[in-house]
């Protein structure tokens, strides 16, 4: 623009410049399409935040009196559906994978800049359908089951429309990011020093390409069924409802770990910072992420144990289900051992880490308590189930997302948030997370179903108990926004490596100029030899 | 500003970008196959569970009006590879040539296809009719989608080609819009036996 001398000068300027609206809207910077992905799902995220606890203000009592029983089925089918489909599945992925990989691969640029904005378009389009979808909220819960799906008077078609060409951005987003890898790592960069997150955002992009276009299909059959009449899930013309549960959850169960396996990345980085050690294990938490996103394919059928399926399938997919906690243990040992004997230091970003560590593992032996056969039959569709996906899905990822957002901070933004106020958010965050959701296994245990504005009277302290939790939680959360927000008007300027990190984003200015890096770096070690020097 | 998006609009350079677009394509692709696998194991499934119905009401479809799609289609594959190989030694009149006899044959293969659907309209049959047809409209339909948004593509790249965008080393989205072209091709040869032949 005005300054065209200034990238001879020393300070090339950084990838904000040149201001205004449509540079953003417009940018094929892959830091700037990550900042405005972490934009976009932060706003669901608050928003399907707002549901949950206006569901948890209805079960302070067990009488319906706050929202109406229709009501709250909008509120946990848009809950769900937000929180899923366009906070977390889109989200964590692409908004510190779009901002990352470049980066931490000694790249300028993802393979197809274009594309990548134009899968950020896609994502606003889907959005765009989802506001259309408010109008008549549906009412289905997230999983968008037939058939009451197919007779629901609510508007079903929008959102499930929305959540496809979601899949679309998705997909595009995937395929970008497996080019990315293969083909613009800098020199040295060979794939036994790919720094964890670059597998782990890999192992992601094939579930993405893999899973996302069979839901695809899913939902467009859905959608041909209440606009067209055409019978595949409706017994009365010959179809099979079940068809849908199978269908829907050969996408759905490995859409756990699009969303899981970039927070397995994210703790791989941050353990050995913080411990000061190299990670131990790399190779066996590298594949074990491939693993897991293998066997994923082939476990759907345990979401279906009651569906009325064949005993013998559902001994097989009990037993394969198993199989997952083999890779998963796996992780959680090597980072474990990764941080004995280390000089650990308990920054925040470390602090989300540890609570990932220890939720995910509640969250994780869990799951292989429903995954046998006999105690699925007793916990399915309680309020176990409820405690379990949290348990993953907060405790895991949403954990592990903050935690990079707390790491990358000053990378992202060029200054830095209040680390006291930081740990106190984290403090709020977690004791409020577990007082909402440990409670709930017990409910589940008790035969607590989910999804109902009612209950039994005896369940009224659990469910007290949990939404007294939601609230801590919920100051937590604004506590930590508050000081991301404020972090950004902050005078004092941010360090090129805040943490001491080794891997090549700590090597740029921070923030980072466009196109990243003056000249390609050229590697000779992987990003890992901490404590040697 | 320019100066700006200029900037970030890092070039790959022409090899690196030709195995990268061809990756990423081959990627889309196997996407593409899996958006229709939903589909195919749709068709398996009811297809053992209504074995008469499908014996019987395949009758009902128009099976010269299907092949003469099938043949157009297979033809027009055979053009669209001939204007890469004309893309590849440079000849950019060839390319434009057979691109546009491509997307003829696209077209060609639309208008079949509206004449089949109204014939079909006509006759009272609709998705709703039975899960046979259900498959048959949602099938071909989506099918009929790729091939519209593959005679958008190959019109663009036919312009491209015209104004002389391509040469000798670089002819990128030639060579990756004829993948697309090719596999739109390859899934209607499943879809005709499938639909038209075996019912």
């Amino acid at each position: 623009m005005a300054n065209g001398t200034a990238h001879d000068t020393m300070a090339e300027p950084s990838f904000y410049e040149p201001k205004g609206f449509m540079s953003w809207l417009l940018t094929t910077d892959h830091k700037r399409i990550g900042i405005m992905y972490l934009v976009t799902i932060s706003f669901f995220f608050l928003v399907g935040g707002v549901f949950a606890l206006l569901m948890r203000y209805e079960l302070l009592t067990p009488e319906a009196d706050f929202l109406s029983p229709h009501t709250y089925n909008v509120f946990f089918t848009m809950h769900g559906s937000l929180m899923v489909f366009f906070f977390i599945v889109p989200g964590v992925a692409a908004s510190l994978g779009n901002f990352l990989i470049p980066l931490m691969i000694g790249a300028r640029d993802v393979a197809f800049p274009k594309l990548n904005l134009g899968s950020y378009w896609v994502y606003l389009a889907g959005t765009a359908i989802l506001f259309g979808a408010l109008l008549q909220p549906a009412d289905t819960g997230w999983t968008y089951y037939t058939p009451y799906s197919v007779q629901s008077q609510t508007d079903v078609v929008l959102i499930t429309l929305g959540v496809f060409v979601l899949g679309f951005s998705s997909i595009l987003t995937g395929m970008n990011f497996i080019v990315t890898i293969h083909k613009l790592r800098c020199p040295g960069m060979t794939w036994s020093r790919l720094p964890l997150f670059i597998w782990a955002s890999y192992a992601t992009a094939i579930l993405q390409l893999l899973a996302t276009p069979v839901v695809g299909i899913t939902l467009l059959l859905l959608i041909a069924e209440r606009t067209l009449g055409i019978g595949f899930f409706d017994p009365a013309k010959g179809g099979d409802p079940i068809l849908f549960q199978n269908f829907f959850w050969f996408y759905s169960h490995p859409a756990v770990y699009i969303m899981v396996i970039p927070a397995f990345g994210i703790i791989s980085e941050i353990i050995p910072v913080f411990a000061k050690k190299p990670i131990f294990g790399y190779k066996a938490i590298a594949y074990s992420s491939f693993a897991i996103a293998i066997i994923s394919f082939f476990v759907w059928l345990h979401h279906m144990f009651v569906s009325g399926i064949s005993e013998t399938a559902a001994a097989i997919f009990s037993f394969l289900t198993m199989l997952v906690a083999i890779p998963t243990a796996i992780k959680v040992f090597n980072w474990t051992a990764t941080m004995y004997r280390g000089s650990i230091s308990l920054e925040s970003p470390m602090l989300y880490a540890l609570s990932f560590l220890f939720l995910f593992t509640i969250g994780g032996l869990t799951g292989v308590y429903l995954g046998a056969l006999a105690v699925d039959v007793h916990l399915h569709d309680t309020y176990f189930v409820v405690a379990h996906m949290h348990y993953v899905m907060i405790g895991g990822t949403v954990f592990g997302f903050f935690g990079a957002i707390h790491f990358w901070y000053s990378k992202w933004f060029g200054r830095m948030f209040n680390e006291l106020v930081a740990k106190i958010a984290w403090f709020f965050f977690f004791v409020g997370f577990n007082v909402t959701f440990f409670p709930q296994f017990f409910m589940g245990v008790q035969g607590m179903p989910r999804r109902y504005a009612t209950y039994p009277a005896e369940f009224q302290t659990y469910h007290e108990i949990s939404t007294y939790g939601s609230w801590i939680l919920a100051v937590g959360v604004v506590i930590m926004f508050v000081n991301l927000i404020a972090g950004l008007f902050s005078k004092e300027k941010a360090p090129v490596n805040q943490y001491g990190s080794l891997s090549l984003e700590f090597t740029v200015p921070s923030p980072p100029p466009h196109e990243n890096f003056k000249d390609i770096p050229t590697v000779t070690d992987w990003t890992y030899g901490y404590g040697k020097k | 500003m320019e100066q700006a998006a200029h900037h970030a609009e890092h070039e790959l350079d022409p090899a690196l970008e030709y195995s990268s677009s061809k990756l990423g394509m081959w990627l889309f692709l196997g996407t593409e196959i899996l958006l229709f696998g939903g589909l195919f194991a749709a068709y398996a499934i009811f297809r053992a569970k209504f074995p008469e119905m499908f014996s019987e009401q395949h009758k009902e479809l128009d099976i010269f009006k299907g092949g003469l799609n099938t043949v157009v289609l297979i033809f027009s594959s055979l053009t669209m590879a001939i204007a890469v190989w004309a893309a590849q030694k440079g000849d950019k009149k060839k390319v434009v040539i057979f691109m546009v006899i491509t997307i003829i044959c696209g077209l060609i293969f639309g208008v079949v296809k509206y004449f089949e659907y109204s014939a079909k309209l006509d006759h009272h049959i609709y998705p709703s009719t039975s899960i046979f047809f259900g498959l048959y409209y949602l099938m071909t339909g989506l099918h009929m989608i790729h091939v519209f948004v593959g005679l958008c593509i190959l019109g663009v790249i036919a312009y491209l080609a015209h104004i002389g965008k391509f040469t000798k080393d670089y002819y990128t989205p030639v060579e990756v819009g004829g993948l697309y072209w090719h596999l739109v091709d390859l899934i209607w040869i499943y879809l005709f036996p499938l639909l038209y032949l075996v019912g």
